[in-house]
């Protein structure tokens, strides 16, 4: 059984290798003109340039760092926030409604008003990524705890538990399979965004690097930095589905 | 008791009062925040100027095109990966591998094949729009009663007529769903490509406004684009409801 399934992930690891290979036979043939499409084996080599000198990855470190602040920030106040409204009904009732109104809001659209207050610097790619990334975290915050098995709430109460505990102790337990989810999707939105920031305000990362050799038609580096900004989304979801299995195990034994 | 229409409203309607009084108070003077009473009228001149429906119609343009080709796409690999499972399997690496790339970083590399204007943007829209349609055709396919697919077969129906008559019709309310999905991400990359680098649209006209110093346009703008936004997902989600009842709600959880 574990043969097959070993098997099909070798065949499905052959038909990508293939697609690679016809890519480079579509830039061998000058198919599409080479200032457009530089083969897999011009992009590898501006990969390997550009880590050996080093440029490459200051700009790939900088956009994990964007990434990472703008995320980390969203993440404690997207839960602080989340946990402060879901646990309180007349919260729900008030300010909730409001949030589902901001939701579909194209984030990137708060772009400029950043600009306006910050300038273009770090702290407003900084606001930006964690005014986009916050928002899956804290309506899945607020979900989850409005959630919460009301008998849970009733045991709460019988134990004469503070409200921090209940807190800790049953909400976000409770909510935490919400709450990761969250996490996961704004993982993938501060990616973007910062994407987004480097690009508009020139700050030192990979959405910088790519738009820069696509001015200079710099084909393969701007393929290099694509392939890599490919790599951060797939290992970034990647880790945040080990660390949500990891961290849900428990749910899934016991009871 | 208060009714929770009412009290959804009590939270805006006092920020947009506190502000405006504050503001006055104050006399604002300021590159990136306005009174609300000023951003309400830099709206109504913009809809009297007519920049305000020009750039609405770009925006839109781009992004239900873009949303119309990527849905075709994702919608067709979809039916097929969640029909032939040889073909999903052979094929996990390769969307796995391009998936994860996100929309935005093709921006330079449509840039430079397309140049700036509507081809760029839709081209965008479309990869982005492929993928959440791919995925959750894939899953709704695969998740059809498999009794439904042994009548098809005892009734002997071609391929084609196999997917117009059993698979869509079974899968339609999950894929309606993706639609709307994808329909809030088309919007969303539309924009973002438009303040990105594309010269058209209300991602540029906010981006100007912005640049042209004029707080009030720029917030008007920001509010026209949130009201989009609110207005396509409430929309599509009443159409949903409508269309499909019960059914729509499987396996929505977003």
């Amino acid at each position: 059984m574990n043969r097959a399934v070993l098997y099909w992930r070798a065949a499905s690891f052959a038909v990508a290798a293939g697609f690679v290979g016809l890519w480079q036979l579509i830039a061998d043939q000058r198919l599409v003109s080479p200032v457009f499409l530089p083969g897999p084996d011009r992009a590898w080599a501006s990969l390997v340039r550009g880590f050996a000198s080093g440029d490459l990855l200051d700009k790939l470190l900088g956009t994990l760092e964007h990434m990472a602040y703008g995320w980390f920030v969203a993440s404690i106040a997207g839960i602080a926030l989340g946990a402060m409204i879901g646990s309180s009904r007349t919260m729900r009732s008030y300010v909730a409604p409001s949030l589902e109104f901001l939701r579909p809001l194209p984030v990137s659209a708060v772009i400029p008003v950043a600009i306006a207050m910050f300038g273009l610097t770090q702290s407003m790619a900084l606001f930006v990524i964690a005014f986009g990334a916050i928002w899956p975290m804290l309506l899945a915050t607020i979900h989850g705890f409005a959630a919460v098995e009301p008998r849970l709430y009733e045991v709460a109460r019988s134990l004469h538990m503070s409200r921090l505990a209940i807190i800790f102790k049953i909400a976000l337990p409770s909510a935490s399979p919400d709450i990761l989810a969250g996490m996961r999707l704004s993982v993938t939105v501060a990616l973007i965004l910062s994407v987004v920031c480097e690009i508009l305000a020139g700050l030192d990362g990979l959405g910088h690097w790519v738009l820069l050799s696509a001015r200079a038609f710099r084909s393969a580096d701007l393929f290099a930095g694509v392939i890599l900004l490919g790599v951060i989304g797939y290992l970034t979801a990647l880790a945040m589905s080990v660390v949500e299995k990891r961290l849900l195990k428990w749910r899934s034994s016991g009871h | 008791m208060i009714p929770e229409r009412i009290k959804a409203l009590v939270l805006p309607i006092a920020i947009l009062a506190i502000f405006e009084i504050w503001a006055r108070v104050v006399h604002l003077q300021s590159d990136s925040l306005a009174p609300p009473s000023a951003i309400a009228a830099a709206l109504v001149e913009a809809f009297q100027d007519g920049s305000m429906l020009t750039a609405t119609r770009d925006t839109l343009i781009s992004a239900f095109a873009g949303l119309s080709i990527g849905g075709v796409v994702g919608l067709a690999l979809g039916i097929a990966l969640g029909i032939f499972h040889i073909f999903d399997r052979l094929m996990e690496v390769t969307i796995e591998a391009i998936r994860p790339i996100p929309s935005i970083a093709l921006l330079p590399i449509a840039l430079i094949a397309l140049g700036f204007g509507y081809r760029m943007e839709i081209t965008i829209v479309a990869f982005a729009c492929v993928w959440p349609i791919l995925i959750l055709t894939r899953a709704a396919v695969g998740g059809i009663e498999p009794r439904l697919m042994e009548v098809s077969r005892a009734l002997r129906l071609s391929p084609a007529d196999r997917v117009r008559k059993i698979i869509i019709p079974a899968a339609l309310p999950r894929i309606f769903l993706a639609f709307r999905l994808a329909a809030g991400i088309a919007l969303i990359v539309a924009v973002t490509v438009e303040i990105a680098i594309n010269p058209i649209g209300l991602g540029a006209a906010i981006m100007t406004a912005q640049q042209a110093l004029r707080p009030d346009l720029m917030l008007a703008y920001l509010f026209w684009i949130g009201l989009i936004g609110y207005l396509l997902n409430t929309g599509l989600m009443v159409a949903q409801r409508h269309l499909f009842g019960r059914a729509a709600l499987v396996g929505d959880s977003a």
